[in-house]
């Protein structure tokens, strides 16, 4: 595994093996086989076509899993000519998150999907290939062996065709099977030539191998432990006898040539493994990479020294011999482990405790004495759990034991899981990250792969805890009481009259849907992407049309007429902070949480790498003016990313204002959303009538003139619909109410509408002025004298006061008090008649009139 | 003399602190638990507890109308789980949520309605921002069982938490809540007003049912609202104005202070019902009534003066009489600054005259300490005889007290380093204030009454 973390500090080479064969008809050479080389090591991966890789894909813990179809050269390509033809595979995790659930179970941590989709990027640079990786195709119904659940291993069940999950299609599922059994055979050659050598070649190499043991036992497990986890770890085994095997051609170039004296090899491996542990990946790489050299004269010495090389880990061997079990098709990692402690008394301890994590090798290199000091009382610790763990695992097998016909198999394979377990548990208890233990196998499956896979130079990266509240599904408590259902006309118009009620269809914006429709469909069937901004002011309709126009097109999608999307919606008001979109467009997009600053760079990665197989996503922003920011880099990102090739994202933006691209965009956000605009125009009298109508279609409960009347006061105020909406409904009640017989209430006349009307926009000043008291009503006119005598629209207190006293005075009404006064214009503040400053200037504060000078004398005037 | 008038301004305030009687009810219990409660005393205790409690017990004024279009709206939320947003106006002490009160307890009175409806009470002095706000529904509404005992985390998380948990409900199958948001117009202030657009876009699309319930004093609160906020508000407003006549007015009087059926002592509270009723009938309790009523319409004002003379009423004296009343009312209506002016010693009485002079001759302009100290001086070596010649610092020292006292206020913040003479002052008593406390001041001496009426007085 060292392989991954070391991609990312030292530059790989990739170079062609084999000659090249070139293609007619186009035009560039095609090779069979590649090698692989990582600066300052000297081993060489090699991969064929045919075999399955990992590719770098957007995050290091889940890279691409694909088959490798073919290796080309291509002069057209600017950044790098050698490519790669593969058949990709898709994870669960990559399906997108709304379809998920059309698995309809729970898919295995270590499945994966043929992907089936003629669209998906298949052309990649060789560049990205991180690694070879091993498939096993399985019958639909066929329980997963769990014996073959190590990291390396990927099991395919079903294809995925972007909206089904299909069985494999008979050809493919042949054609795996067909590597598979190539596998297989040649294990089982492997099996039976160890079987046929190993006493001899123990005794000779006994010596040796006791001495490394003994002397660095810790590194000597760690050395065993590391490399069999992967598929190469098995494909040196098979090399040994089998060193010309086409399949797997890992080659052992080992920088000291000499290869032909086993003693020195050795020796020398001995000693890398005493003096640099630090450098690990080195001798561990060297010793997995088995020889795959071609000169025919060497494979004489090669095999000799492979044999030799297998005996000092002769514990493969006997394990191997054990593992007889016809459904495996690979060894297993801890299977071994357990067999280590019935060698040396001392390994026991220690050996069983090594993972296969380079991670997790690393730290331990910073501790290893105290491992040791510590290795009995963790020996005695890890029993018990174990015990319980053998349990579990006695229940699972169980559970698996139709599809086991060895007998001895069960009998071996628990004591193997158990060491297994025993170990992750104690890496749980040593790793500073806080896991659960372990209750599952699967769990420790899932968190060994990832960090397998993370860089083990940076600091492991921190698994986010499962908080409760993420996972946790909020909801209001349902309600005891069963909601009533209408029961005569007005309840059931008021029902649709509602805002929320969803119209069939949507009246009067035709044109507008059609625009909108026409331009995503056809970014949709271009694969492209692109931005489009609406505005109108509220209540016109907008987030229904888009939402409408997505519905109609997620439902196109199902039926193939469209390409298909994932449909995202964020809003500017629903965000705390503008930074917050990101996260919000993450967690939609693929389910994961993560800081601002983080998403916002996972988003770009994700939008803006090439190589990435994505379907079209298509994000409505709400409220667009929301998420200004000084820098803008909120918007600029989100109109930035659509103009990339790859991203295929297509942002419809949605604010009140018409100019806001100009008004409060810089030029190069502006620049970026583009021209293609909308403007959603208020609505007209007659639209609202019709929209109006189509709601009532099937309900009497409106005089015939009424709805013009609403319509066209509306329309000349606002010409907002939710407002004709709710005057309706208001109406309604007030119809409900003003009638006697409440079973069968009238229909609702222009009186009652002009009612509504009435109580919805008709000022409140005038006749909360008529009805305040005398005195406030003479502090007024005291206010009104005060401005005609001054001249000026604000007097102080002390001005108003004079004027007051005279006022009550010339009226008969009793001396007001300054405090009575005082109190009186605090009143008169706080509900905004007066603008009012703060009291504590006490006679000296500032009064000016909220409502105009004419008011005021129209309601005192009325009496 | 000083102490008197503080005194004075005191029983004002103490009067206030009375409105809380629960403090002094239970150390009266206290004492005699034991004892049978002298009759008067169970009277005020329960008069005080109508006065000082919007208790829903009571009964509502002249607010029917209004009452009953609220209660449906809620009723409809409740049962045909139909969402809605309305805005309850009206200035302070109409009665708002004694209002809001009646209805909820009302239709909690409906059979398995408490259990039906999850109320959320906010109050924008309580919940100064959107974040505080959250914090308060979640838990307001139990969903922490849902979070765990997890201490809660970022503010964007509880709104995406909050939103989802309201997305999740539909009209038929969810829990109506009914948020009541006390000082709306605060929460128009928060930042974007993030909350209110949240709460009324619920209200405004099929998710849980929710009424959205506004109290504000401010008639222009729509104008506060930004125009996506407002249009997805319902623009119901339920006005509640005080708009009754002086004849009901003077009915709520006589309902509110007489005693209810319930009263252990039957006789008496029929008394005392009979008592009221001849209060309610007599001419200078109508004058006092009349005067109380065009000063201010709300009930808090009636409660308060009500409270005062209620606090009169002693075994020895064991029912209101108009006298009573008068002298309450005359507690209300008390200026409070001319009663300090009555505390002043002359010495400082002659230096507000000086300064009301300066106010007549510059018109209003600011003036400072030597200004005053010329224009006393002037009027001292006239009239020597009547007033003593005081020195400089002494003056300086009553004119310092006078700045304690607030009658006179510096136009700039007092600066270390700036002359204390010269800093510019403003008076802030009216001419006819200082009039009016003259003609009450005890022992004035006349010269400095005719000093006060005219400042050419000495030639």
């Amino acid at each position: 595994m060292a392989y991954c973390s070391a991609r990312l500090r030292t530059r790989q080479t990739y170079l062609w093996v084999g000659r090249p064969s070139l293609d007619q008809k186009l035009h560039y050479q095609t090779y069979k086989e590649m090698s692989l080389k990582r600066e300052g090591y000297s081993t060489e991966i090699h991969i064929q076509v045919g075999q399955f890789v990992l590719i770098e894909g957007d995050d290091n813990e889940n890279p691409y899993v694909a088959k490798l179809v073919e290796l080309f050269e291509d002069d057209s390509e600017p950044y790098s000519k050698k490519r790669a033809r593969v058949q990709r595979f898709i994870r669960f995790c990559e399906v997108p998150v709304c379809k998920q659930h059309l698995l309809g179970r729970k898919p295995d941590t270590q499945e994966i999907f043929w992907y089936d989709n003629p669209a998906c990027n298949s052309n990649i640079s060789v560049e990205t290939i991180i690694g070879c990786v091993r498939v096993v195709a399985l019958a639909p119904d066929e329980v997963i062996p769990i014996d073959l659940k190590n990291e390396k291993t990927f099991f395919v069940k079903l294809s995925w065709n972007e909206k089904k999950f299909k069985p494999l299609p008979p050809e493919v599922f042949a054609q795996l099977n067909k590597l598979q059994e190539d596998n297989h055979r040649y294990q089982k050659s492997t099996e039976a030539k160890t079987k046929s050598t190993e006493s001899p070649s123990w005794t000779t190499t006994e010596h040796a191998v006791k001495r490394i043991e003994s002397r660095h036992s810790t590194s000597k497990s760690r050395h065993t432990a590391s490399h069999p986890v992967t598929p190469r770890a098995r494909k040196r085994l098979e090399l040994s006898s089998f060193p010309r095997t086409p399949n797997t051609r890992i080659s052992q170039a080992t920088s000291c040539a000499s290869l032909d004296s086993p003693g020195r090899m050795k020796r020398k491996v001995a000693f890398s493994e005493i003096m640099s542990p630090s450098k690990r990946s080195l001798p561990d790489g060297s010793q997995t990479l088995s020889p795959a050299l071609k000169a025919p004269e060497k494979t004489g010495e090669i095999q000799h020294s492979c044999t030799k090389d297998a005996k000092k880990t002769s514990p493969d061997h006997g394990m191997i011999l054990r593992t007889r079990v016809p459904a495996l098709k690979t060894t297993e990692t801890s299977e071994e482990r357990t067999l280590t402690p019935t060698r040396g008394g001392r390994k026991s301890s220690v050996a069983p405790s090594v993972i296969l994590k380079p991670e997790y090798i690393e730290r331990r290199e910073g501790k290893e004495p105290e491992v040791q000091d510590e290795a009995t009382s963790i020996s005695r610790i890890r029993r018990k759990s174990s015990l319980l763990t053998l349990n579990r695992i006695r229940q699972q097998l169980r559970f698996l034991g139709n599809s086991k016909s060895d007998q001895s198999d069960e009998e071996f394979l628990p004591a193997a899981e158990i060491s297994d377990c025993d170990s992750e548990e104690e890496e749980a208890s040593t790793t500073p990250l806080s896991r659960r233990t372990p209750n599952s196998m699967s769990r420790n499956l899932r968190s060994s792969m990832k960090s397998s896979l993370q860089t083990p130079s940076k600091t492991p990266k921190k698994t986010p805890e499962p908080r409760t509240p993420r996972d946790a599904t909020p909801r209001i408590r349902s309600r005891n009481l069963a909601a009533q259902e209408p029961t005569n006309m007005l309840e059931e118009a008021r029902l649709r009259l509602h805002v929320s009620a969803v119209p069939e269809s949507l009246p009067c914006r035709e044109q507008e849907f059609q625009d909108i429709y026409n331009f995503v469909e056809s970014k949709l069937l271009d694969r492209t992407g692109g931005c489009m901004y609406i505005s109108g002011v509220p209540g016109t309709g907008k987030t229904a049309t888009v939402h409408e126009v997505m519905r109609c097109l997620q439902q196109a999608a199902q039926d193939s007429d469209v390409p298909p999307f994932q449909y995202i919606e964020v809003n500017g008001m629903k965000l705390t902070e503008p930074h917050q979109v990101y996260v919000q467009i993450l967690q939609k997009l693929t389910g994961k949480r993560a800081t601002a600053n983080h998403a916002a760079k996972l988003l770009a990665k994700r939008f803006c790498t090439q190589g990435s197989s994505q379907e079209t996503t298509v994000l409505l922003v709400d409220e667009l003016d929301l998420l200004w920011t000084q820098k803008q880099d909120v918007m600029y990102n989100l109109f930035d990313w659509p103009t990339h090739k790859e991203a295929r994202l297509v942002v419809l933006t949605i604010a009140n204002t018409m100019d806001l691209p100009e008004r409060i965009m810089m030029n190069r956000v502006s620049s970026r959303l583009g021209l293609t605009r909308m403007s959603f125009q208020p609505y007209t009298h007659s639209q609202l009538q019709q929209i109006l109508m189509s709601r009532l279609r099937h309900v009497k409960a409106f005089e015939d003139d009424t709805i013009q009347l609403v319509a066209r006061k509306v329309a000349a105020l606002s010409g907002d619909a939710r407002r004709c909406l709710d005057i309706c409904r208001r109406a309604t009640e007030i119809c409900e109410f003003s009638c006697q017989k409440p079973d069968s209430p009238g229909l609702v006349t222009t009186a009652h509408l002009l009612e509504a009307i009435d109580e919805m926009f008709s000022s409140s000043y005038i006749t909360a002025i008529k009805n305040s008291s005398v005195l406030e009503q003479s502090f007024l006119r005291a206010i009104l004298a005060e401005f005609r005598r001054s001249g000026l629209e604000e007097a102080t207190l002390q001005q108003v006061y004079v004027q007051h006293v005279a006022l009550c005075r010339m009226e008969g009404l009793p001396y007001p008090t300054m405090s009575e006064t005082m109190a009186v214009c605090s009143r008169l503040g706080a509900c905004r008649l007066l603008l009012v400053e703060p009291s504590r200037n006490d006679v000296l504060l500032r009064v000016r009139l909220n409502v105009s000078q004419d008011d005021v004398l129209y309601a005192l005037k009325e009496e | 003399m000083c102490f008197i008038s503080y005194r004075n301004s005191l029983t004002l305030w103490s009067s206030q602190v009375f409105c809380f009687p629960d403090g002094i009810d239970n150390v009266l219990f206290i004492i005699v638990s034991s004892v049978a409660f002298p009759k008067e005393i169970k009277v005020q205790r329960i008069l005080r507890e109508r006065f000082c409690h919007q208790s829903p017990h009571d009964n509502l004024f002249e607010v029917q109308v209004q009452y009953k279009h609220l209660i449906e709206l809620l009723k409809r939320t409740a049962i045909h789980g139909e969402s809605n947003s309305v805005l309850i106006i009206g200035p302070r002490g109409s009665g708002k949520t004694m209002l809001i009160n009646h209805a909820l307890k009302e239709l909690m009175e409906v059979e398995g309605m408490s259990e039906n409806v999850l109320q959320v009470h906010l109050n924008g002095l309580l919940q100064i921002n959107d974040k505080i706000a959250l914090k308060e529904i979640t838990r307001q509404l139990n969903l922490e069982n849902v979070v765990g005992d997890k201490v809660f985390g970022s503010f964007a998380e509880n709104l995406s938490f909050l939103l989802e948990a309201l997305k999740k409900g539909d009209r038929t199958s969810s829990c109506p809540v009914i948020f009541i948001l006390d000082e709306f117009d605060l929460f128009a202030h928060h930042k974007n007003q993030t909350l209110l657009y949240n709460l009324l876009d619920i209200s405004q699309s099929a998710q849980t049912p929710v009424a959205i319930i506004g109290l504000t004093c401010r008639l222009d609160i729509l104008e506060l609202l930004e125009k996506r906020v407002k249009s997805r508000f319902s623009h119901r407003q339920i006005h509640l104005m005080n708009s009754f006549s002086f004849a009901q007015y003077l009915k709520i009087f006589k309902e509110q202070l007489s005693l209810p059926s319930v009263f252990p002592e039957k006789i008496f509270a029929k008394k005392w019902n009979e008592s009221v009723q001849d209060l309610s009938e007599e001419r200078s309790v109508r004058e006092v009534l009349q005067k109380h009523f065009n000063v201010s319409k709300n009930l808090r004002s009636l409660h308060m003066l009500l409270m005062l003379a209620l606090n009169r009423v002693t075994p020895s004296h064991p029912f209101i009489t108009a006298a009573d009343l008068m002298e309450a009312n005359q507690l209300c209506s008390m200026d409070s600054k001319g009663n300090i002016v009555h505390g002043l010693s002359v010495l400082e009485i002659c230096l507000i005259i000086a300064m009301k002079h300066l106010n007549d001759i510059y018109e209003e302009e600011p003036f400072n300490f030597q200004m005053v100290y010329n224009e006393f001086q002037k009027f001292v070596q006239r009239k020597a005889h009547s007033v003593y010649n005081f020195e400089k610092p002494v003056v300086m020292k009553a004119f310092e007290h006078l700045q304690q006292l607030e009658l006179i206020r510096p136009m700039e913040r007092t600066s270390v380093n700036a002359q204390r003479e010269y800093q510019l002052m403003k008076l802030l008593l009216d001419n006819t204030q200082i009039m009016n406390a003259l003609q009450k001041y005890p022992n004035c001496p006349t010269d400095v009454r005719q000093w006060a009426t005219s400042s050419l007085s000495w030639l």
